[in-house]
């Protein structure tokens, strides 16, 4: 075993830091939160500059063949800068399920153009009636000259304002909740037929809902073999999950600064408020919940790249469930502990709490990932 | 024992509920149901309503023009109000206040400020907390100091809720230096409008503007307006807290939330199938309605027992505070995670009453949706206010339990 990072992810971390104190201050994202774009274009390009849009991708599509841990690097990152750009959708989601499963062709022209901050795509997996569900899917695809006809509705859509492209799964074959018969496809936003409806999120992100009426794609914009996407959306979105747990561990750790160092220096009664010991062993359990969510974070990064499904269901359903738990003490704690410094806008705690918040309503909440985790059997 | 309501009771429950049904507003009633932002006017208009049929003040003895209900008639009157859907009454004038004007007050502020207080004329807000003055209140800064006949104050009041729409302040301010800091503490009426004083909005988490910070440069206060002796004032504001914590316990809120909950859970579809029938979901429902069983008791008890024995609210409110915080957090919080993916969207516009959904957004995001996010958000601060659950929880350990 070996738990410490490599010299070069030393680097990109140091980097990253950097670029986070210089450029990405609190007052500089919550203008960019406000923004109508909803992130920096800027600082898309110098992650681009930087290596980290191309960090997951084969080196023969121009990528630095990084893996899962490289990706929990910079997630760590994104969540204590509270980084709004879509490098969850594009790179870990989307980037990582064209590099998995599509073909030759669209990795030589997508990989290297996704890898130079060219264009953007999001993940529309999820239906209304099905909840966190992936094969929940009514949205249907139907085969017709020369490619195949699209209609349905994708709901709440992570960063699909901005996006070119979107991969949509599409039932082509069996009812609603069956597994099979899902089938997965690359759709242009302006293609004939795609409505979307935009809107910010509570954690200062975007998303919107699509609207697919008769959307005719090329035979070339099925992704994997038709009926059988589910286990290549399953697969994209085990990373984003992983991924996510990695964001979250990055607040959590964040907060924790916030609210020790505010328990050193808040004086009431004439003493630091760190003097009390309720608030003394409070704090010791937020730190023990940042402890047990990173080495869960660790297990999610590291089985992320699996082929093995099960094993890999196991692993991150367990990360976010848990993580999610951890995260609504560490959240709650640390606004309680900051008393009313903790609900206003004014000031990070609250934008921290809030995007804690939104990752544990995002890819599953921890209740369907608990499920998830105990009805997947032990291999 | 009898946990029953008596034939009288439920003969007041249906006086109260049937003079809801006639009286109360539909659209107040709609922006109420449907968690759309709140609205002072609103707020003034059902206090006039209400004080029109003698009911302004259900809270108060009748030598002060309230109803002289007891707590089973209050419990009962809050519970219908929640319910149907009617706007809370303002709690600064109404429940802290006015109790303390009750108690320590001169007969001419009596005669002056509670009439005006029930007929919906004056808005008070609360002036306690300061920058440096939150858990550790007594430490306050602000300071009056006398001149002739009238004080002059000068200082910063913080966290103020809702005094951008207010006519007067009460407010804690020191008048002492001497001895320990709750000595030197006085209970100062101010007017809203006298110069000198600059209102600061600040912005809460979930975007809305509920809270103030509040400047007073020179404002000279008419001494008239001190309550009871100069220095005295810790004690009632302890007084007022007292009652300030037992409001907090809101009861019928939280038991109106719960029945807005199932309804959502009922309506939310997770694979095909109605929340509710998620075991996982529903133990969490059902875990936070036996907190709330066992908290009306509590609160019942607590204030019949201090009701016949005719002696004043003690610490034991700080349970009442304490449960009655946390059950709406968790009510809040289950609302909110009933959405699942739609708790996501941050709809600021969807607050106001003429906010149209697009249609094929609305087939999945009902219109209880848009609130509920930021109403977790904003409902953290029911732990902090009004003495944090950790203050709460000292004066238990110390005044109940002589730890």
């Amino acid at each position: 075993m070996d738990f410490n990072y490599s010299n070069e992810q030393l680097a990109l971390q140091d980097t990253l830091q950097r670029f986070i104190a210089r450029d990405y201050g609190f007052e500089r994202r919550r203008e960019l939160a406000r923004s109508p774009l909803g992130f920096s274009a800027a600082a898309w390009a110098q992650y681009a500059d930087l290596g980290v849009l191309s960090l997951p991708f084969p080196e023969e599509f121009g990528g630095l063949g990084g893996n899962a841990v490289d990706i929990m690097l910079v997630m760590e990152l994104v969540g204590r800068g509270l980084l709004l750009e879509p490098f969850l959708s594009t790179i870990v989601m989307c980037g990582g399920l064209i590099r998995d499963a599509a073909s030759e062709t669209l990795k030589r022209t997508m990989l290297p153009r996704i890898g130079a901050g060219e264009i953007k795509l999001a993940l529309a997996c999820y239906e209304a009636a099905g909840r966190y569900e992936l094969s929940w899917v009514a949205c249907t695809a139907v085969c017709s000259t020369g490619g195949w006809r699209l209609s349905g509705r994708k709901t709440v859509v992570l960063d699909a304002p901005s996006a070119d492209y979107f991969l949509v799964s599409a039932r082509t074959g069996g009812a609603a909740a069956d597994a099979q018969g899902i089938s997965l496809f690359l759709v242009g936003r302006e293609a004939a037929g795609v409505t979307p409806f935009a809107y910010p999120t509570q954690s200062g992100g975007r998303a919107a809902d699509l609207r697919l009426d008769d959307v005719a794609v090329d035979a070339s914009a099925l992704i994997g073999l038709p009926g059988e996407g589910l286990a290549i959306v399953e697969r994209a979105v085990d990373r984003g999950i992983a991924a996510l747990c990695a964001e979250a561990v990055g607040i959590i750790a964040a907060l924790n600064e916030a609210t020790l160092n505010y328990l050193k220096n808040r004086k009431q009664f004439g003493v630091p408020i760190g003097n009390f010991q309720a608030l003394q062993h409070r704090m010791a359990d937020m730190f023990i919940g940042a402890e047990q969510a990173r080495s869960m974070a660790v297990i999610a990064a590291v089985s992320a790249d699996s082929d093995d499904a099960a094993e890999r269901r196991r692993a991150v359903s367990g990360a976010k469930a848990y993580i999610g738990q951890a995260a609504r003490f560490v959240g709650q704690q640390a606004v309680q502990m900051h008393g009313a410094m903790g609900v206003v806008d004014d000031f990070i705690v609250s934008h921290y709490f809030k995007r804690l918040t939104m990752i544990s309503s995002s890819l599953g909440d921890s209740d369907f990932h608990l499920a998830r985790f105990s009805d997947t059997p032990m291999t | 024992m009898d946990l029953k309501y008596t034939p009288e009771e439920e003969a007041f429950r249906a006086r109260v509920r049937a003079l809801f049904e006639a009286e109360l507003p539909a659209d107040i009633r709609d922006r109420m149901r449907l968690g759309k932002r709140v609205r002072k006017e609103d707020l003034v208009r059902w206090q006039r309503i209400l004080n029109a049929h003698g009911w302004g003040a259900v809270m108060w003895p009748a030598c002060f023009g309230g109803t002289g209900w007891n707590v089973i008639q209050q419990h009962i009157f809050e519970e219908e109000r929640a319910d149907i859907g009617a706007p809370p009454q303002n709690a600064f004038s109404l429940k802290m206040l006015a109790p303390v004007l009750m108690t320590f007050a001169n007969s001419a502020q009596q005669e002056y400020f509670l009439p005006r207080i029930i007929a919906g004329e004056d808005w008070w807000c609360q002036g306690y907390s300061e920058p440096g003055s939150g858990s550790d209140l007594a430490s306050l800064r602000t300071s009056a100091v006398r001149h002739g006949d009238h004080y002059l104050v000068n200082g910063q009041k913080t966290w103020n809720t809702w005094g951008q729409h207010a006519d007067w302040i009460f407010c804690l301010v020191r008048t002492g230096t001497e001895g320990r800091p709750q000595q030197g503490i006085s209970f100062l009426l101010i007017d809203m409008k006298s110069p000198g004083i600059t209102l600061k909005p600040i912005t809460m988490l979930d975007g809305e503007h509920e809270i103030n910070e509040i400047w007073f440069d020179n404002v000279r206060v008419p001494a008239q307006n001190l309550v009871g002796d100069e220095n005295k004032g810790w004690t009632y504001a302890k007084f007022l807290l007292t009652h300030e914590r037992t409001n907090n316990a809101g009861i019928g809120s939280c038991k109106r939330a719960l029945k807005t909950l199932k309804q959502i859970a009922a309506e939310q579809v997770s694979h095909g199938r109605p929340l509710i029938e998620d075991p996982r979901f529903r133990d969490r429902i059902a875990q936070v309605e036996l907190e709330l069983m066992a908290l009306e008791i509590t609160n019942l008890r607590v204030l019949s027992a201090t009701a016949s024995e005719s002696r004043a609210l003690g610490p034991e409110v700080s349970v009442l505070k304490i449960k009655g915080s946390e059950i709406q957090q968790t009510l809040a919080e289950l609302q909110m995670q009933a959405l699942g993916p739609d708790a996501l969207p941050y709809l600021r516009e969807a607050l106001e009453m003429d906010w149209v959904a697009d249609p094929s957004f609305a087939e999945h995001y009902r219109p209880y949706a848009p609130p509920l996010s930021g109403q977790y958000f904003n409902l953290r601060k029911t732990t902090i206010y009004a003495g944090s659950t950790e203050i709460q929880k000292n004066i238990i350990s110390q005044l109940i339990l002589g730890l």
